[in-house]
């Protein structure tokens, strides 16, 4: 079957020649049109668009948006604040970065809309430490767009009025863990805060409600309120709705960002079709379908098991490259859709080598609150690097995986997840290849694959 | 204690106990009242709550109810409620009691959960407890004895960090052996108020330390050593001192000022080595001021009075006692007591007063109050005197009123007891005028003048009792054996009170103890055995309208009057 065409929504423009992230060329294509048409209609009829739309979160977990939204403490009587989740820092996505960089106006566009939607008067948006130049554009786009009443005091003539701020992060990943973000936006170190009790959307900034959305969420919400819930809902797969936005990179001949209607694309027809297949010579082996934190695929093995297709259950016996690229069935098969980085891997790779790479990310961006993450984060890396660079011993493999268990679930915030998850599914899918690491070093490097230095 | 309502109790199973606790009970605290050890090395009663460690997993469940109709749904194996056991485990300290809830602490998860953080927190810990000043009260050693696989698989190069940081004048840190529990940290800025600690860079490299510019140097510094689970922070007076576990520990008060911390004074072989505080959550919960910690050094300190004296020669104390009463028994005699006498010393200052017949005077003893556990009432005792008689007002602030009568001609003998007639407002001359009888243990100008000088003991050497600025009476009791050449206050006063012509009085605390229950009507029903731990609460009626002069403390607030019980004892 070939692959569906892509369904640029949120990318729509991005890569047209003479679009230009400022205002008149954003309003040239229609921009704040959608926002002019919600500040008529009544908030919650905006919150109930979103809640039909089926939205779910960009950022990672895929929360239903709706449901955050629900969850907001309405009735304590303090001010409730949007926080944009701007610090994409998961390995292999790169997707929000193109967003601020290319169309700024989308995003505030959205963010007013959210904002109107949900009575907020304060955004926030916190964006990565290493985006200097997005959040200058940021700036840029926001001070347009106050100038021309679309945002800050009374937009459009309303009375409603929303201050949108830019918040620099400090280059830490544990920022983008939604209450580590709010500490850090409260000028703290980015510790995490326990939940029970600081549930944003009760205890949040400044201990008041607060929405923390991703910066491509943000982005659809606009759409929704320009197409309605209902047709939204009709776009991508049911309880998979609208389109989202896949990020691929490392081996194969066309990396890049690809929007696709959710679940309406394979594994196989992304990789194969839209991206072109390996490099010439070369062989997929993994692939990482949702950023560096979710589980690793392995191209050759299967997943069984019964599926829900309408309302009835049918079985599946799918291959990596049979998987539909959604939220559900790559939760099904035991990874996740995550932040729709799709790392690849081909023949190339010495995934003790690969993994030590991800657990040196992971234990360089420990926050150091916990214990089980930043001891156990720390240890792993130690050993995979003392597999690369020193001995490696045959019961390392085991080793590196009973660390990751006692990590996984203990942990204050889902850091433990996601530095344990790459461990485990490595040592799961490619354990013989750890156990042989000691043996496979000594042999020469094939052609063109580089030393590791 | 006021019993919470019956409503406020929560109803929870830990490990099949079924126990009704206060509601905003924790996990940790509604298990340790079922005898249940939840192990943790973050949490702390009397600080926030931030779940770090995560020593105190434990599995938790609620009793499942059907969605649709809200009806229990039953286990048909054991006829009772089923529970929906969670699949991950959850922190105890931060897991607030609800009702129904059920918790189990012995399970192979749980198990597993403390061995795994166990194990975390040593892989980077120097194993050094042989040269560790923590060693024996050590929460990481006791844990992994109790809770650890006792093997090690860690066979990486450990973190290096710095080994001697002098974060303060008084605390040492070692940086190797913290584990990050962030206690100390929450110390300073929440019960301190002097936000100085923090951490710097991330992840394992995480790393204690003081802002740029600061120090930890204020007057709680000490408490952190304390709180401390590790051998991280230590203090620099006790560091290498002595094993822990050679020191007796006696129950002792704070006696630097009104508020009467409760402490434990760390002893061997007649040497006091540290005093630390004791937990009494009316008084000063678990914490005590850096400066009280120091004042054992005073027992074998310089200037320390180790012989009996008449008129400058070396005497024998019934010599003493008679000369003392002899020089009494001429007319126009003072007794100036002291606020840091105990109450049987007061009560026997009195009676010597009364046999004397000699006019009593208490020194004030003034200070900064720092709206923590240091009064500005710097007298340990105050309300001691009043209690047992000693006084009816307040002192004044100089012994303006002893001097204009001795200046008079009035008052020819003055008897001290411990106070430095000199620094409490006499002059030179008007102690020149009289002649001193002087009890105290250490010298001074008053005890260089004194024509008798009985030297007595310190606070450490003998047992007694204080009444705080709550009207609260506290024991201390004798940790080291007292001096050679210095008596017991308690005998050397009660001698005196019998050759004055008084009533013959035991010499002991016990002995006292009895002339005091039937002579002062407020503690009339107690025994100094009686006397819990935490002290009791007199009623403070009678002195409510005097002009006390200190400001709130940590559980002190001077405008509402000292509560009234019903009954003591």
């Amino acid at each position: 079957m070939p692959a569906p065409e892509q369904h640029r929504l949120i990318f729509r423009h991005i890569d047209e020649d003479g679009y230009s992230n400022d205002l008149a060329c954003y309003q040239r294509n229609g921009g704040y049109g959608v926002l002019r048409k919600a500040v008529l209609r009544k908030p919650e009829e905006l919150i109930d668009e979103v809640k039909k739309s089926g939205l779910r979160g960009r950022g990672g977990a895929g929360f239903p948006c709706g449901v955050k939204w629900s969850l907001v403490d309405r009735k304590s009587g303090k001010p409730i604040y949007l926080v944009v989740n701007a610090d994409e820092s998961e390995p292999g996505t790169f997707k929000d970065r193109y967003i601020i960089y290319r169309d700024p106006h989308q995003l505030i566009e959205g963010i007013m809309i959210s904002c109107f939607a949900n009575k907020v008067e304060r955004a926030f948006i916190y964006i990565r430490g290493e985006f200097p130049e997005g959040a200058k554009i940021l700036e840029r786009a926001i001070a347009e767009a106050r100038a021309a009443g679309l945002a800050g005091p009374n937009i459009l003539g309303t009375g409603y009025g929303c201050e949108i701020y830019v918040h620099r992060g400090a280059g830490a990943y544990i920022c983008g863990e939604e209450t580590g973000l709010i500490e850090s936006l409260e000028g703290k170190r980015p510790y995490p805060r326990i939940k029970p009790p600081y549930f944003p959307a009760v205890l949040g900034l400044y201990q008041c409600p607060t929405i923390v959305n991703n910066v491509e969420t943000l982005c659809h919400v606009k759409h929704i309120a320009d197409m309605g819930g209902e047709a939204y809902a009709k776009i991508g797969t049911p309880g998979n709705t609208g389109t989202r936005i896949l990020c691929v990179s490392g081996h194969v001949q066309r990396p890049g960002y690809y929007e696709f209607e959710v679940g309406k694309v394979t594994m196989g027809q992304l990789l194969n079709e839209v991206c072109g297949g390996p490099l010439p010579g070369r062989t997929f082996k993994a692939v990482i379908p949702g950023g560096s934190s979710a589980k690793v695929l392995r191209f050759g093995e299967r997943y069984r098991g019964k599926r829900k297709a309408g309302a009835e259950m049918v079985e599946y016996d799918w291959g990596v490259e049979d998987i539909p690229m959604d939220f559900d069935s790559l939760a099904m098969i035991g990874s996740m859709g995550g932040s729709g980085g799709v790392i690849v891997m081909d023949d190339s790779v010495s995934m003790v080598e690969a993994l030590g790479n991800i657990n040196a990310f992971y234990s360089h961006e420990s926050c150091g609150q916990c214990t089980p993450c930043r001891e156990g984060s720390l240890w792993m890396k130690k050993i995979t690097a003392r597999m690369v660079h020193g001995e490696a011993r045959p019961e390392d493999g085991a080793l590196l995986k009973s660390v990751a268990d006692q990590i996984a679930g203990r942990t204050i915030c889902a850091f433990g997840e996601a530095c344990a998850w790459p461990t485990q599914s490595f040592i799961a899918k490619f354990g013989d290849e750890f156990k042989g690491y000691a043996q496979a070093k000594k042999a020469p490097r094939a052609d063109g694959v580089p030393e590791l230095v | 204690m006021i019993q919470p309502a019956a409503t406020d109790l929560v109803t929870v199973n830990i490990d099949g106990k079924e126990i009704a606790v206060p509601k905003g009970t924790n996990v940790i605290e509604a298990a340790r009242r079922v005898q249940v050890d939840v192990p943790f090395y973050c949490y702390h009663p009397k600080l926030t709550v931030v779940g770090n460690c995560r020593m105190c997993l434990v599995e938790m469940g609620m009793p499942a109810v059907d969605p649709a109709t809200k009806a229990p749904v039953m286990d048909p194996a054991t006829g009772k409620q089923r529970i929906n056991w969670s699949p991950r485990p959850a922190i105890a300290c931060a897991t607030n009691v609800s009702p129904g809830l059920h918790v189990r602490t012995t399970t192979p998860m749980v198990k597993e959960c403390r061995e795994g953080v166990m194990e975390f927190l040593l892989i980077n810990h120097p194993l050094d407890c042989p040269i560790c000043d923590q060693a024996g009260e050590c929460k990481l050693q006791e844990q992994s004895t109790g809770y650890g696989r006792g093997y090690s698989r860690f066979i990486e190069q450990k973190n290096v960090k710095p080994k001697r940081t002098l974060l303060g004048p008084r605390v040492m840190l070692d940086d190797e052996r913290c584990i990050l529990c962030s206690r100390c940290v929450r110390f300073s800025k929440e019960i301190a108020k002097d936000d100085v600690l923090g951490f710097t860079d991330r992840g394992s490299y995480s790393t204690l330390a003081c802002y740029p510019g600061k120090k930890l140097e204020n007057n709680y510094s000490l408490n952190t050593v304390d709180i401390c689970p590790v051998g991280a922070l230590t203090s620099t007076d006790f560091r290498f001192k002595m094993r822990v576990w050679f020191l007796n520990q006696t129950n002792s008060i704070d006696t630097e000022s009104s508020v009467g911390a409760n402490t434990v004074v760390w002893s061997r072989e007649g040497t006091v080595y540290r005093i630390t505080p004791r937990q009494n959550d009316g008084v000063n919960d678990t914490w005590m001021a850096d400066s009280g910690r120091l004042l054992y050094k005073d027992v074998g300190g310089p200037g320390r009075l180790e012989s009996v004296r008449v008129n400058g020669a070396e005497s024998a104390l019934d010599l003493a006692v008679r000369a003392a009463a002899d020089l009494l028994a001429g007319c126009g005699a003072a007794v100036v007591g002291s606020g840091r006498s105990s109450v049987e010393e007061q009560f026997l200052t009195a009676r010597l007063a009364a046999a004397a017949r000699a006019t009593p005077f208490l020194v004030a003893r003034a200070g900064k109050g720092d709206g923590i556990l240091v009064s500005s009432d710097r007298n340990p005792n105050l309300r001691g005197a009043l209690v047992t008689g000693l006084i009816s007002a307040l002192p004044a602030p100089r012994l303006g009123a002893l001097g204009a009568q001795i200046d008079s001609g009035e008052i020819r003998v003055v008897l001290s007891v411990g106070e430095d007639l000199l620094a409490a407002g006499l002059s030179p001359e008007q102690v020149a005028k009289v002649s001193v009888i002087y009890l105290g243990t250490h010298a001074n100008a008053t005890s260089a003048v004194a024509r008798v000088l009985i030297p007595t003991l310190t606070v450490f050497e003998k047992h007694g009792t204080f009444v705080n600025q709550q009207f609260r009476i506290q024991r201390f009791a004798k940790a080291v054996p007292g001096v050679v050449g210095a008596t017991d206050d308690l005998l050397v006063l009660s001698r005196l009170v019998a050759a004055a012509g008084g009533p013959v009085l035991g010499g002991d605390v016990g002995a006292v103890w009895a002339s005091i229950s039937a002579a002062v009507p407020a503690l009339g029903t107690m025994s100094y055995a009686n006397i819990p731990d935490t002290g009791l609460l007199l009623d403070a009626g009678p002195w409510a309208a005097l002009p006390f002069p200190e400001g709130a403390t940590l559980h002190f607030k001077p405008a509402v009057p000292a509560p009234v019980e019903a009954s003591h004892v």
